[in-house]
């Protein structure tokens, strides 16, 4: 027998029929101490070739197929984009002001599905609940008046894609230079009509998020956390800003490393390195390098990065989760929940803003310019910044696409995540419980990754978690779900 | 004239460009031309918890998916709620959203899953196989008539009757 330390290697991994999953290994010595902790997490590829040849004024419909949870960041990203192709940078006001409408919508399902029936139920019941309790059905029981909010908070974020996309499946409202429809008055006085009461839930969700953070702060501080770069794009006076603007990047003590950088030199700032474990590549800030200029988007990112809120509530929160760290950047993981619910708050301001904006009911929707040849959409997709990057030919047909979705730029803070829960509750255990790996996950959840999901056959299996020896020999294997 | 009630509620779901995993959306596509009286079809690109309060609305729930294994052409199965734990937010499975529905919003639908057997999968692409797209006639062919009938008791008559017949390895 061998005097070498043998090594074990735990995989977590929900097993799909197609690509794009996640899986987590972590590496132990034979004093079960961490060796290594890694995120995998298998991108669908082909897409980019996809849709290379097709016309360009596809793309905002074509793109959708990206993602079955996100469809409409995907569908403005490319939108945008295309707005570039045809030559058109500004809209008519109806025509942005509808966009601005379906994707403060999205936001606001988004956010709503992911606290309220992901992440709740690890904040309610603690991370090592039975995990009989610790699920949607869980909280629907001991706490019903939460989830049935959650699940009406999202109902109404759908109604109002619905209202400015048209159908859930291929949503066309976005067109090459505007969009296809206004709001009519019965669709707006519809939506209305549940504000106030979307309004009151919002304020609630926020609340229970701050509660939650600043009641478990002493846990929550080193929970997943480190120090990270934050980037997201700003409007042009700073602003918190999801559709328009320029691309700001902050280090962790506030200093600004680049701002108002202009979307289309986004790759004069940004580049990403390729690495041998894994097909998702770590983007990075060029002038600092890949060691150290890796960085953070998402909720957490866009708080830390704005200098202002322009919507009342949602500034009072800003400023008052600011506070926590002097105004510095906060670098808690567990605080994506806190920030996502004041996002949350602020698309349900903006959407109050806007239905009372009568440019919605306008009938000038779309607008011409000169022809490029190529042209870069950049938002903020509820997860993260959101890169559509495209060349076409004279034939109008689609020549060169590149996409960064914000998955890949959590990337790198991902797997510093699950490092560092790795090590500090699964190091020397006797035992990996059912509740030590749930922090991992934990950790994975509060960035809310896109694990590019959007096929769902029945035969799908549930997360297996497998225990293997060095020799790659499953020594323990366990079935989750 | 009589007002047809709200019977039956078709969820179909998946993704139209990734090759057989757009059979839902297909078979959603080949009914709403059929005008069938107290029948809804919804078609998504996934389940989502707010499906909930439209189960709620029908005595009778069919999801209509791609099946990656399990009989062909098709197969037909009862469902039943089971709370789930799930990685991501980015998928419900009927069993979790019929849960959902029952316990938040007084459900009491008879659900069933029908999966249509498809093959590919792993690329993007906007077309079905030519197997799946039989497979897919064979499941309209059945399912459309069981839909003109007149009630929900007969309609799930003939659901169970085919419940039996079909398997899609417990999932």
């Amino acid at each position: 027998m061998s005097d070498k330390p043998e090594t074990r290697r735990i995989v977590i991994e929900p097993v799909t029929r197609v690509e794009g999953h996640g899986k987590v290994t972590i590496l132990l010595d034979d004093e079960a101490k961490v060796k290594q902790a890694r995120l995998h997490i298998v991108e669908f590829r082909g897409f980019e070739r996809f849709i290379q040849g097709r016309p360009f004024w596809e793309l905002p419909v074509l793109v959708q197929r990206l993602c079955g949870i996100c469809p409409v960041s995907h569908h403005l990203a490319a939108a945008k984009a295309v707005d570039g192709i045809v030559g058109v940078d500004t809209l008519t006001p109806t025509a942005l002001k509808m966009r601005l409408l379906m994707h403060h919508g999205q936001f606001l399902q988004s956010h709503a599905l992911h606290f309220f029936h992901l992440s709740s139920p690890d904040l309610l019941f603690g991370f090592d609940a039975d995990v009989s309790e610790r699920n949607v059905i869980g909280v629907a029981a001991k706490y019903p008046e939460l989830a049935r909010q959650g699940i009406l908070l999202r109902k109404y974020g759908q109604e109002i894609i619905k209202a400015t996309a048209g159908k859930k499946i291929h949503g066309t409202g976005a067109i090459p230079g505007g969009v296809n429809k206004n709001l009519s008055l019965e669709e707006r006085d519809q939506l209305l009509s549940e504000i106030d009461q979307i309004m009151e839930w919002a304020r609630g969700a926020v609340a229970l998020a701050k509660g939650y953070t600043l009641e478990h702060l002493d846990d929550l501080s080193g929970f997943g956390s480190f120090d990270s770069n934050h980037l997201s794009i700003v409007r042009s006076d700073g602003a918190y800003d999801i559709y328009d603007g320029g691309l700001r990047a902050r280090d962790a003590e506030g200093n600004i490393i680049f701002d108002h950088v202009e979307n289309e030199k986004y790759d004069e700032y940004l580049a990403e390195e390729v690495r041998s474990w894994t097909y998702m590549k770590f983007p990075f800030i060029k002038e600092i390098g890949p060691e150290a200029g890796w960085y953070r988007v998402g909720p957490l990112a866009r708080v830390n990065n704005c200098d202002f809120f322009d919507t009342p509530e949602a500034e009072k929160e800003r400023k008052e989760f600011k506070s926590l760290t002097d105004d510095k950047p906060n670098n808690i993981t567990m605080a994506y929940h806190w920030t996502r619910m004041i996002e949350l708050l602020h698309s349900v301001e903006k959407i109050q803003e806007l239905l009372n904006d009568s440019d919605l009911q306008g009938e000038d929707l779309v607008v011409t310019g000169k022809r490029r040849d190529e042209a870069v959409g950049i938002i903020e997709a509820p997860r993260g910044t959101l890169f559509h990057h495209y060349r076409v030919n004279e034939d109008d047909q689609v020549t060169m696409a590149n996409l960064i979705v914000s998955t890949t730029s959590n990337n790198e803070p991902m797997n510093r995540a699950v490092q560092k829960v790795a090590e500090d509750y699964l190091s020397g255990v006797p035992e990996i419980t059912e509740g030590l790996l749930n922090r991992v996950e934990v950790a994975i959840r509060a960035y809310d990754p896109c694990l590019s999901c959007a096929t769902h056959a029945m035969g799908q299996m549930p997360l297996i978690v497998e225990l293997m020896d060095q020799q790659g020999r499953i020594v323990d294997r366990k079935i989750k779900g | 004239m009589r007002q047809v009630s709200q019977q039956v509620l078709l969820l179909c779901y998946g993704n139209p460009g990734r090759l057989d995993d757009g059979l839902g959306a297909a078979f959603a596509e080949a009914l709403e031309g059929s005008a069938l009286p107290g029948v809804t079809v919804e078609a998504d690109y996934q389940l989502t918890v707010e499906d909930a309060t439209s189960i709620a609305e029908h005595p009778v729930v069919i999801f209509v998916d791609a099946a990656v294994r399990g009989s062909e052409p098709f197969f037909c199965r009862s469902v039943e709620p089971k709370p789930t734990i799930s990685f991501s937010s980015h998928s419900v499975e009927p069993e979790n959203l019929l849960a959902l529905a029952q316990k938040m919003f007084g459900a009491q639908s008879q659900a069933y899953a029908l999966g249509i057997r498809g093959y590919q999968f792993d690329d993007f692409g906007e077309s079905l196989s030519p197997k799946a797209q039989e497979n897919l006639a064979a499941a309209i062919q059945f399912l459309v008539p069981v839909l003109r009938r007149s009630n929900a008791i007969e309609i799930t008559a003939a659901l169970d009757a085919l419940n039996v017949q079909g398997d899609d390895n417990g999932v």
